[in-house]
């Protein structure tokens, strides 16, 4: 399918990649939040996904400028600093026929936005929730972020004193109905975790890590740990989930993430999926027609119904 | 309160001359005792038998136990405000008993619990013991039942010494019960059995009378709350976020009352054309709130101040981002959790500025409960044709405490969505189009919904600074072009807010500006004034940005007396903004103490000025 493409250079819909493009990368040069948002391209282009489709969402942060560079074609809201997800909420009640793709960083996510990312897993929005993890704050220059290792070094911060949270964890804890993990550098496996996402609508977790210069890219296979250098000397043990791994029971899930925080590992995979559960628009039991195309006669209700409420009233 | 002079609004009760329909009741209990039932009962039953009334609930911020009071006042004149003289009180709080012996005025009753002991120090009143506990133990009502009982004791006293209709407090019963026969015979035989015992016990020495009248025919009893949801229902809103916070908890609560009952969709019944979303805060409120906006969805909250607080950061987004959405607040005390029970008019330059930047916004000011319901459709009006928030400021009075009312009008205009763009408009003009391009010279510009599939119809929204075409953009010309921009936008907004409503005596040298629930004290004031020799001009403002009738009324007068519940004089400070030549002719009379305002205290202001 993939020669078939590369031949016509357009997909089912006729579209092609370029349509699935965005405005040029403000970031870093290389900056893993770039190979993100090139994944994205490729993966709405490769599944036939139309643009039109899809309402992108972010919080602040260099993350959550991305969503400018995929998609023009979409409708897209930058909100404010860890309130994306509430944003994304009403919005997606607009037209339930649309897809949400959300994305956030550590800062926006772990710790401003922690609150609203919990509720939104808990309420199950029907969007993807990309978390652009790399443990720091980039736009405000290197602070140490909630999602950065205990002892984690950093020039003008120190040393991190305190515990970090585990994103991919808390999303497990609070009911997400999928949650994978990738690294950046990974690209057959960040599309693979997309594809996964966009079928099932439901939170993931990227992981990526800021580069001075140039992409980091590993490649390793399913079931083996492997250890990455960053640009800041610090290292990573990423271990991909074996092939024989079932991603559909909970408690082993939280297992292998409680097995993996001991050995300092990074589980990349997909972690847990619960492909059954209705998500938020569907628990509404919404009109067949999208609520912002029903006109005034469905929404006003009719004009012999005053009677009845004046006289609810004593 | 003692440093007042009385105002003789109302006569001075002489030797055996009845005094009927024109006094206050002040009922006493303890908070959590169930007496809410047996307060709204009188007062439903009062304003069955066609005499105007008003009934207020002064509670405390606690869910059981505290000292809470509920004052009624009927006026035949139809002067519904507060008042602050108890010619009948009611006492059965020990707690408070003392203070409520003491604040009954001279030649007023004192109904009371007869396990309470009284003083013996006042003979200027009429004193009636009821032996509440015997009743209670005679009806045999099971423990929980009690204290409803004990507190219907007084609702039959007061009906039969004061002239109380036996059979419209069976109608206010039957209502509150929703028909229920069980409780309505249980509560209606105690009031029946107290009615009868006062009859053979009590010997009415006090001058208050009730006698039927025929002012309330047509009209209806209900809370601004209720009125402000059911209006919102009639403006078609499809969306709703909330988090739970007093008193504006019952605006959405009526919502998920009201929606599932008034919207059903006549080409697909079995569905929903809105959804009601309890958030985690308000901060996820109001930004589920802009999302919903943004996606075309007629979209709320509802909120008071803390919750305002809180909203701010997103307020100035949507304002910034242009998105539609109405937010109310059932303003209380604050700041912080201040007196969440109690009522005020606090949050007006808050709102009005809320956001960081330039911000002005939209706010509207209903003054009644009819206007909670007209407001409730016409601000999701205003905010799609503005794209723009709209706030609308009620307060606890008057969204919690029942009102009467006209029968609610249904809306006399289809809705306005404002300036939207589709596939075949976008077709027509080639996909030719900018989401920030001011068209019209109204400052208004044209705006897509997600869901539009239009290739061309997509753009990105975002705080940061953007160009006509909604592309990002540091440029200083851009930023400064479109914030020159929304000016412009807001004073459109001020063809499109309500107008104030003006009323002027003959002869009238002062004017006198206010919003809100004040209205019933500053009519009651303008005529104890008028009856002074001072008649005035009123006018009451509905919405901001200022329009051009307050203007005119404001270079008319020498001197113009700004009423409202607050401390710094919170609109009489914005009229000084927008009027600068008027300045020195604008006269704060701000108070605030948590209570509803009374005549009293208008009428005092004005004259400490006017008898200098």
């Amino acid at each position: 399918m993939a020669d078939q493409m590369t031949k016509t250079q357009v997909n089912l819909f006729g579209l092609s990649k370029a349509d699935y493009r965005g405005n040029p990368s403000t970031l870093c040069q290389g900056c893993g939040h770039n190979s993100i948002s090139s994944q994205i391209i490729a993966a709405c282009y490769e599944m036939n996904i139309l643009p039109e489709n899809v309402v992108k969402f972010s919080g602040i942060g260099c993350s959550s400028k991305s969503p400018t560079y995929f998609l023009n074609r979409s409708f897209g809201f930058n909100g404010l600093h860890g309130r994306m997800p509430s944003l994304a909420t009403g919005a997606l009640f607009g037209d339930y026929t649309l897809h949400g793709i959300g994305v956030s960083g550590d800062g926006d996510s772990a710790s401003i936005g922690m609150g609203q990312f919990k509720h939104v897993v808990r309420r199950n929005l029907n969007m993807v929730y990309i978390i652009e993890n790399n443990g720091v704050y980039g736009l405000t220059k290197g602070q140490f972020s909630a999602t950065a290792e205990k002892g984690l070094q950093l020039k003008s911060q120190g040393t991190n004193p305190y515990m970090p949270i585990d994103i991919a964890w808390e999303a497990l804890v609070g009911n997400a109905t999928f949650v994978g993990r990738s690294f950046a550098g990974d690209p057959r496996s960040a599309l693979h975790s997309y594809a996964w996402g966009k079928e099932h609508e439901v939170a993931l977790h990227e992981l990526s890590f800021v580069p001075p210069a140039e992409d980091i890219t590993v490649e390793y296979d399913e079931g083996e740990a492997k250890e990455v250098t960053l640009h800041d000397g610090s290292r990573i043990i990423l271990k991909k989930l074996e092939h024989e791994y079932d991603p559909h029971d909970r408690t082993a899930a939280m297992r292998i993430l409680e097995e993996a925080n001991a050995k300092q590992w990074l589980i990349t995979g997909l972690i847990y999926i619960s492909p059954t559960k209705p998500n938020l628009v569907d628990l509404h039991n919404l009109s067949p027609t999208p609520l912002n195309r029903l006109p005034e006669n469905r929404i006003r209700p009719a004009k012999d119904t005053i009677e009845q409420v004046n006289n609810l009233m004593f | 309160m003692t440093t007042l002079q009385p105002v003789a609004e109302i006569e001075a009760p002489a030797e055996k001359q009845p005094v009927i329909n024109n006094f206050s009741i002040t009922v006493a209990t303890v908070n959590g005792s169930g007496s809410q039932t047996s307060n709204i009962t009188i007062l439903r039953a009062l304003f069955k038998m066609g005499i105007p009334v008003s009934g207020k609930n002064l509670f405390p911020s606690n869910i059981q136990g505290l000292p809470t009071w509920y004052t009624i006042r009927v006026s035949k004149d139809g002067y519904l405000a507060r008042r602050e003289e108890h010619e009948i009180v009611v006492a059965m709080n020990p707690a408070s008993f003392l203070q409520d012996y003491n604040d009954v005025v001279p030649g007023g009753a004192f109904f009371y619990a007869d396990d309470i002991k009284v003083p013996n120090n006042r003979q200027d009143i009429s004193l009636y013991p009821m032996p509440v506990k015997q009743f209670v133990k005679e009806s045999g009502a099971p423990s929980n039942l009690r204290d409803y009982i004990a507190n219907m004791v007084y609702v039959g006293v007061l009906a039969q010494t004061l002239g109380i209709d036996l059979d419209k407090i069976y109608m206010a019963l039957n209502f509150h019960f929703k028909g229920k026969v069980k409780p309505i015979d249980l509560n209606f035989g105690v009031v029946k059995a107290a009615y009868d015992w006062a009859v053979q016990n009590l010997t009415k020495t006090d001058p208050y009378r009730l006698e039927p009248m025929d002012a309330t025919n047509g009209l209806i009893m209900a809370d601004g709350n209720t009125a402000a949801a059911l209006g919102s229902v009639y403006g078609g809103v499809h969306f709703v976020a909330w988090y739970p916070i007093t008193p504006a908890s019952s605006l959405a609560e009526s919502l998920n009352e009201y929606l599932p009952m008034l919207r059903k969709d006549p080409e697909a019944p079995d569905k929903n054309t809105f959804a009601v979303v309890q958030a985690e805060d308000e901060l996820a409120a109001i930004g589920m709130t802009v999302g919903a906006g943004w996606a075309g969805l007629r979209s709320m909250t509802s909120t008071s101040g803390p919750g305002l607080s809180l909203m701010t950061e997103y307020a100035g987004l949507a304002y910034y981002t242009e998105v539609p959405l109405v937010v109310w607040d059932v303003q209380r005390v604050g700041p912080s959790t201040g007196l969440p029970t109690r009522t005020a008019q606090g949050d007006l330059t808050f709102t009005y500025f809320m956001g960081h930047g330039d911000t002005q916004h939209i706010i509207l000011l209903p003054g009644s409960v009819n206007e909670c319901f007209t407001f409730g459709w016409q601000a999701f009006d205003i905010a799609e044709r503005m794209q723009s928030p709209v706030f609308v400021l009620s307060d606890l009075d008057l969204g919690m405490n029942q009102w009467m009312a006209e029968p609610f009008a249904y809306p006399d205009k289809p809705m306005d969505r404002g300036k939207i763009l589709w596939e075949e408009d976008l077709e027509k003009s080639d996909g030719v189009w900018a989401r920030y391009r001011d068209v019209d010279g109204d400052g208004i510009t044209y705006r897509t919904l997600p869901g539009n599939r239009h290739p061309r119809a997509a753009w990105f929204a975002r705080g940061t600074g953007h160009d006509e075409n909604a592309r990002y953009s540091e440029s200083d010309k851009v930023w400064h072009d479109m914030l020159e921009r929304l000016k412009k936008k807001y004073n459109t907004a001020r063809q499109y807010v309500p107008k104030p409503v003006i009323d002027t005596m003959d002869g009238a040298r002062i004017g006198i500006i206010a919003f809100g629930s004040t209205d019933p004290a500053i009519k009651e004031a303008r005529h104890i004034l008028a009856e002074k020799g001072l008649p005035s001009a009123y006018l009451r403002m509905r919405a901001m940005p200022f329009t051009s009738e307050v203007g005119e009324f404001v270079s008319q007068y020498e001197r113009i007396y700004v009423v409202e519940m607050n401390r710094d004089g919170q609109l009489h400070q914005l009229l000084t903004l927008e009027y600068p030549e008027q300045a020195t002719h604008f006269i704060s009379a701000a108070y605030t103490d948590g209570l509803p305002l009374t005549a009293r205290r208008v009428v005092q202001a004005i004259l400490a000025t006017e008898e200098k």
